[in-house]
């Protein structure tokens, strides 16, 4: 058997694709159009959700938190925990945790002169939320938290809107102290702070965490440890330290914490998916299209090449082969579209204008592209394997003429 | 010693019969043939003689219906599709009346093809191409394709790519079809030398007198039949 001369059908297959220039321009822009809007497309969606996942873990979540058993489902001051013994101490100082805090978190009622409000009362350790959580970077008026002893209190915008107070303020802060007695505390607002989604302004207040143990009479009890890894997808090892370091304790990862999240990262992939497919189809009928009528267009040169000796596979290889050209470069022009897209709105791009709802939901109004590899494989891999196949249907046709009815085609 | 061993082409038996819906319509019917290699025949006959069908089965570019065919001494009647590509490549050179060349290819390379899928050096294919353009008096030409190229000019680059392997049998259906008659008497000159210089044995359908006219055996079919068979020496 004869091997496939290559560089022949590389040679027909390259001049073929000319014979009918606009023709080709067509589908490759065509083709080249649709792998830039699987990519872009993917880039943006994976952007906007890497957003929303890094603010929810920004938003007190962390990567990784400990509890006492049951806090979970009932976070009240019953459910508090000692702080981490040596083990689990030397376990958090590890190099895998980039930061981490010890809280305390209660449910609380805040009040002012004229309006109350329910809130989470969060006694912070300020210096350690540093990198751990968004209050440090969140505060835009009055100051942040200056150490564990703090007196004062950082409130969320809105909430300060509803309580109708400010920053010099004072508010009263109620909840359940240990001995079950409500206990409560005045504070003055030092800061104030700006965050999305607008729930986080008016559900939490941050307080120095040992002011919030004095006034709970929680002595060094703390409600949670919040932690974070250099790599949020890869927990499993530091889960497995940290529940043999701390055998009675709840030790749950950020997937289990805001379920919410992982649904929305799988949803999104699946549209992902969907999308790929229905720009795939809808490329697919072109290309097979094109290639359809440069066969039937050419059938009596097939008749020819099969009447001066090349075999069915060097016909079916040699329309294999444009289709392998059309996509290579359509793969190349749409890759490099997108790369020019993406780069070019990488300062964002806003959507407040469009969609002024977002931000209570927790999705950004300016949305980052976010460039994933393993998205843009996946849509080169589609078109590149699916095309290949696509095109088999009309390489088929041109290998199984007859040569003598091929070439008395009129 | 066998008899097909002696001739380039020998037919027993040949009938074809194609169907048009439920109608069978005979275009060959038990034709016997035998052609001595380096012979160079002419196939004549009025339209639907069946003397392109004749052609096209002893170059297997189509099936008889019933009979035997051989091509130097190999029943191809028997073979399978890739056999007969296989034999087409590498014995029998092929000049049609028209779309006889590969519009994105030049001269050379049209006549380069069948030896590059013969797995010809790219050197050996350079240099053959060459010595046979410029037998046929296409020198200078090599490099443009059909389209720049008269129609004379065409049928030689075809005439070209059809010896140039040095096949045992070169078949040509109307090669002077499209020709004026000095191009045509040109190219049938052409063909002569090549029978006689590369011992190749040619064989032709046409209606052409001046074909005719060259032939050294001039078979005559009608109705699918062969009528008269004249040797013209």
């Amino acid at each position: 058997m004869r091997a496939f001369s290559l560089p022949l059908l590389l040679t027909l297959a390259w001049r073929n694709l000319w014979r009918h220039s606009g023709r080709t321009f067509a589908i490759l822009f065509a083709l080249a159009l649709g792998v830039w809007s699987m990519v872009s497309i993917a880039a943006l969606v994976r952007g906007s959700l890497e957003q929303q996942l890094t603010k929810a873990i920004e938003n007190l979540t962390g990567h990784i938190q400990i509890h006492a058993p049951g806090y979970r489902d009932d976070p009240a001051i019953e459910h508090r925990m000692p702080p981490p013994g040596p083990a689990l101490r030397a376990a958090l100082a590890r190099p895998e945790v980039t930061a981490w805090a010890g809280r305390v978190r209660v449910p609380a009622v805040v009040a002012s002169e004229r309006e109350s409000a329910g809130v989470t009362l969060v006694g912070i350790e300020p210096a350690r939320e540093r990198g751990l959580s968004f209050i440090a970077k969140a505060v835009t008026a009055g100051r942040y938290l200056e150490s564990a002893d703090e007196p004062g209190l950082l409130l969320g915008r809105k909430l300060a809107e509803r309580l109708e107070t400010e920053l010099g303020r004072r508010v009263v802060v109620m909840s359940q102290g240990v001995d079950n007695d409500i206990a409560d505390r005045g504070f003055r607002v030092v800061g104030v702070f700006d965050t999305t989604p607008e729930a986080t302004e008016t559900n939490f207040v941050f307080v120095g965490r040992a002011t919030a143990q004095r006034m709970l009479q929680l002595g060094d009890g703390i409600s949670e440890i919040a932690l974070m890894t250099p790599e949020r997808n890869r927990l499993e090892p530091m889960l497995s330290e940290l529940e043999s370091v701390a055998p009675g304790l709840d030790v749950q990862p950020w997937t289990r914490l805001e379920p919410m999240l992982v649904l929305t990262e799988t949803v999104t992939d699946t549209i992902l998916i969907i999308w790929y497919t229905i720009v795939f189809v809808a490329m697919s009928f072109g290309l097979v299209n094109t290639l359809l009528m440069a066969v039937f267009e050419r059938t009596r040169e097939f008749g020819l090449f099969q009447a001066l000796g090349m075999p069915p596979r060097h016909i079916l290889g040699q329309v294999l082969m444009e289709s392998l050209i059309l996509l290579l470069v359509a793969l190349a022009g749409g890759n490099l579209m997108a790369w020019a897209t993406i780069a070019g709105l990488e300062g964002g791009i806003d959507l407040s204008a469009f969609a002024q709802g977002l931000e209570m939901v927790g999705v950004s109004p300016v949305i980052y592209p976010a460039f994933a590899v393993s998205d843009a494989a996946a849509a080169n891999s589609l078109v590149f394997v699916l095309g290949l196949a696509a095109s088999l249907y009309p390489a088929w046709r041109a290998a199984r003429y007859v040569p003598v009815e091929a070439i008395t085609r009129v | 010693m066998d008899q097909s061993t002696e001739h380039t082409v020998v037919c027993r038996g040949v009938s074809k019969v194609y169907r048009q819906d439920a109608v069978a319509v005979p275009a060959l019917t038990d034709v016997a043939l035998e052609i001595p290699k380096q012979d160079f025949v002419c196939l004549s006959g009025p339209s639907g003689s069946g003397k392109t069908t004749l052609l096209n089965l002893i170059g297997g570019l189509d099936r008889p219906t019933s009979g035997e065919i051989s091509v130097d001494g190999r029943r191809i009647d028997l073979m399978d599709k890739g056999e007969l590509a296989e034999l087409r490549l590498r014995r029998i050179g092929f000049v049609f009346q028209a779309y006889n060349l590969i519009p994105v290819l030049s001269a050379r390379e049209n006549v380069e093809f069948v030896m590059q899928l013969q797995g010809v050096s790219a050197a050996e294919r350079a240099a053959r191409a060459r010595a046979i353009l410029k037998e046929v008096g296409l020198e200078g030409l090599e490099d443009r394709r059909p389209g720049e190229l008269s129609g004379g000019q065409q049928q030689r680059v075809a005439v070209a790519r059809a010896i140039v392997s040095e096949p045992s049998l070169v078949l040509a259906d109307e090669p002077t079809a499209n020709l004026d008659s000095k191009t045509a008497e040109n190219l049938m000159q052409l063909l002569r030398h090549m029978n006689t210089e590369h011992s190749v044995t040619f064989v032709f359908s046409t209606h052409d007198k001046l074909v005719m006219d060259f032939s050294r055996r001039l078979i005559t079919l009608r109705d699918g039949r062969i009528v008269d068979d004249v040797r013209r020496e």
